[in-house]
């Protein structure tokens, strides 16, 4: 550890302003917060710092990420040798481990190389430092595509987030929409038969030769197609331990969880939103039982927070602390209206098979406006608490 | 009167009210006018360019006629005036255009009618033609015309070229390409992407012209 202080502070002259390779000054910036605590000191007044910065706190939720994306790269394999008929590869863990590991690795690979080489140019062009802010939506793309994404597209949905999302409203912690959202809505609206339909969501059938047998449909797809619950091909348990087709990540309830047991324990997500989330959808999905009108709004409540997106965005994308409400009442306003309007999306609109992408998306625009009327409201109740007293 | 120096036709002041509409002063990028058309026809190369060459026109003679009548408009009635002379020339463009470019005009639909309301042709007549001579009001109508023209041109570039593969209805974008997995991008398609260029080219021109950026 000390050789390599020693290192860091024999090259930083040359990266200093002025020095040889001033131009990359941001990147080598970037570098030596990963590798140490930074050891700016404040000068004036009384505040307290911790160590625990934008960079520590990104590394907390890219490890709650950790479960589902293991899940994902067995799911990817499963998905892939149970439609081809190798039922010998499907029962060895090992094997649709290391199936969807190099199936998903290379989409990983492409959104942290898109993501991060515009942001560290970005902030080179700005003379600002690099934000940490990409460390988490780089992998947050990847788990929200289907495994057949062209590489391609997934660099392109990335900079758009990036660039338009991001950048162009002033970087990390400016953003008005979750950059990860944002590049998979723009990929869904640009190219939408690459990630909607029934072949997308397992490897290789696209391509044909699976079984006939076989249906890549995600459940929600077969869902909104009038199918009704009690036909669908997968049992609510498989919906909760996450075998069923999807996009990489999202498959598996439980994988979730541990991710959001983390981020509750660390303090980094709010319960809040996470919990309200769930209630909207839960509520809204009770209302749809009331209705009945028709075999999908007659699927119990509970598993509509099982399917689809609807777990993945109320852990790891509703929580976004920079796009969610800031205050606590307006946190809940915000997660109960994302997953009331994810289940109307759903269950109302078949051209949406799933609701919690727009759902969030619209919710982040709202956000703003949640906070203002929160806030406003309590500045009016303490000013009539302050009239009573007179 | 006689002693008034006579301007020149071509002088720096009148090429001023030409050119500056292009950047400096362009009406949909630093005016924000006329976004909904900006919008609206740009899906393709060429109903870009006719709805650019219609607008300028109308512009142009808008400013020309309401320049040369401007003295004897009575002020109280000087919109209804503006519009019933722009209303004439838009319906002269729409019937020539029906007559010469019969599918383009279909394309346009209710746009070409909606040139009534364009902000940019109202607005030059209200703050150009009622005070300034004829000559620099054509000027400057046609500038305008064409600097918005000039945006519509650039998005319906970028619109029909990525999310169609083609320009001016000719195929660009190889079949090859296709075939090795290239797809069009379907968001171009839709007018969300054409505020999202005009935001983009905003970007751009404000970066290169300081000066209008707004002070924090």
């Amino acid at each position: 550890m000390k050789a390599l202080r020693n290192f860091v502070d024999k090259i930083k002259p040359a990266f200093s302003k002025g020095g040889k390779f001033s131009a990359l000054g941001s990147t080598f910036e970037g570098f030596e917060t990963f590798l140490f605590v930074p050891n700016t000191v404040t000068k004036k007044g009384s505040h307290i710092r911790d160590c625990v910065d934008l960079k520590r706190v990104m590394i907390v939720v890219v490890l709650a990420l950790l479960p589902a994306a293991i899940f994902g790269m067995y799911n990817v394999g499963l998905q892939h040798f149970r439609a081809f008929g190798d039922l010998a590869a499907a029962d060895s863990i090992w094997q649709c481990f290391w199936f969807g590991f190099w199936k998903v690795l290379p989409i990983i690979v492409v959104s942290y190389v898109t993501g991060l080489a515009i942001e560290f140019a970005m902030a080179q062009i700005r003379g600002e430092e690099i934000n940490e802010g990409f460390l988490v939506s780089g992998m947050l793309i990847p788990l929200v595509m289907p495994v057949d994404i062209p590489l391609w597209i997934v660099a392109l949905g990335t900079a758009f987030a990036v660039v338009i999302g991001k950048e162009a409203f002033g970087g990390t912690g400016m953003n008005v929409f979750n950059p990860a959202i944002l590049a998979r809505a723009f990929i869904f609206f640009a190219y939408t038969s690459q990630i909607s339909g029934d072949q997308v969501w397992v490897e290789g059938l696209v391509k044909g030769g699976a079984l006939d047998t076989f249906s890549g449909a995600t459940p929600l797809t077969q869902l909104a197609d009038g199918l009704a619950p009690a036909a669908l091909q997968s049992t609510p348990m498989d919906w909760f331990i996450g075998t069923i087709p999807g996009s990489i990540g999202e498959t598996s309830f439980v994988a979730i969880m541990i991710g959001a047991a983390l981020l509750l324990v660390t303090g980094v997500a709010s319960w809040r939103t996470m919990l309200s989330v769930f209630a909207g959808g839960y509520l809204m999905g009770l209302l749809f039982n009331l209705i009945g009108a028709n075999d999908y709004m007659l699927l119990p409540a509970h598993h509509h927070l099982l399917l689809g997106g609807f777990a993945f965005g109320a852990v790891f994308m509703a929580t976004d602390p920079v796009t969610s409400a800031q205050t606590n009442c307006g946190k809940i306003i915000y997660g109960l209206m994302i997953g009331a309007l994810a289940v109307l999306i759903r269950v109302i609109n078949p051209g949406y098979p799933e609701g919690m992408m727009l759902a969030i998306l619209f919710m982040n625009g709202v956000a703003p406006l949640i906070d203002h009327y929160v806030v406003e409201a309590n500045i009016r109740r303490r000013n009539n608490r302050v009239k009573l007293v007179k | 009167m006689s002693n008034e120096v006579k301007e020149a036709l071509f002088s720096a002041k009148n090429m001023q009210s030409l050119t500056n509409p292009f950047s400096r002063n362009n009406p949909v990028i630093v005016q924000i006018l006329g976004i909904c058309s900006a919008l609206a026809v740009t899906v393709q190369l060429k109903p870009s360019v006719v709805m650019a060459l219609s607008v300028t026109v109308v512009t142009g003679l808008s400013n020309l006629i309401l320049s040369l009548l401007r003295k004897g408009i009575p002020d109280r009635i000087r919109i209804i005036v503006q519009l019933v002379v722009i209303a004439a020339l838009v319906i002269l463009v729409d019937q020539v255009l029906k007559a010469f470019v019969y599918d383009v005009s279909k394309q346009l639909s209710v746009y070409v009618g909606l040139i009534i309301t364009n902000c940019i042709v109202m607005g030059r007549v209200e703050a150009f033609a009622l005070s300034n001579k004829p000559w620099p009001s054509l000027l400057d109508g046609i500038g305008n015309g064409l600097g918005y023209g000039v945006i519509l041109v650039i998005i319906g570039f970028v619109r029909e070229l990525f999310g169609s593969g083609t320009l001016w209805g000719v195929r660009i974008i190889p079949e090859s390409f296709y075939e090795a997995g290239y797809a069009n991008n379907g968001l171009m398609l839709f007018p969300p992407m054409a505020l999202i260029l005009v935001g983009i080219i905003i970007w751009v021109h404000r970066s290169k012209n300081t000066d209008l950026q707004e002070k924090e």
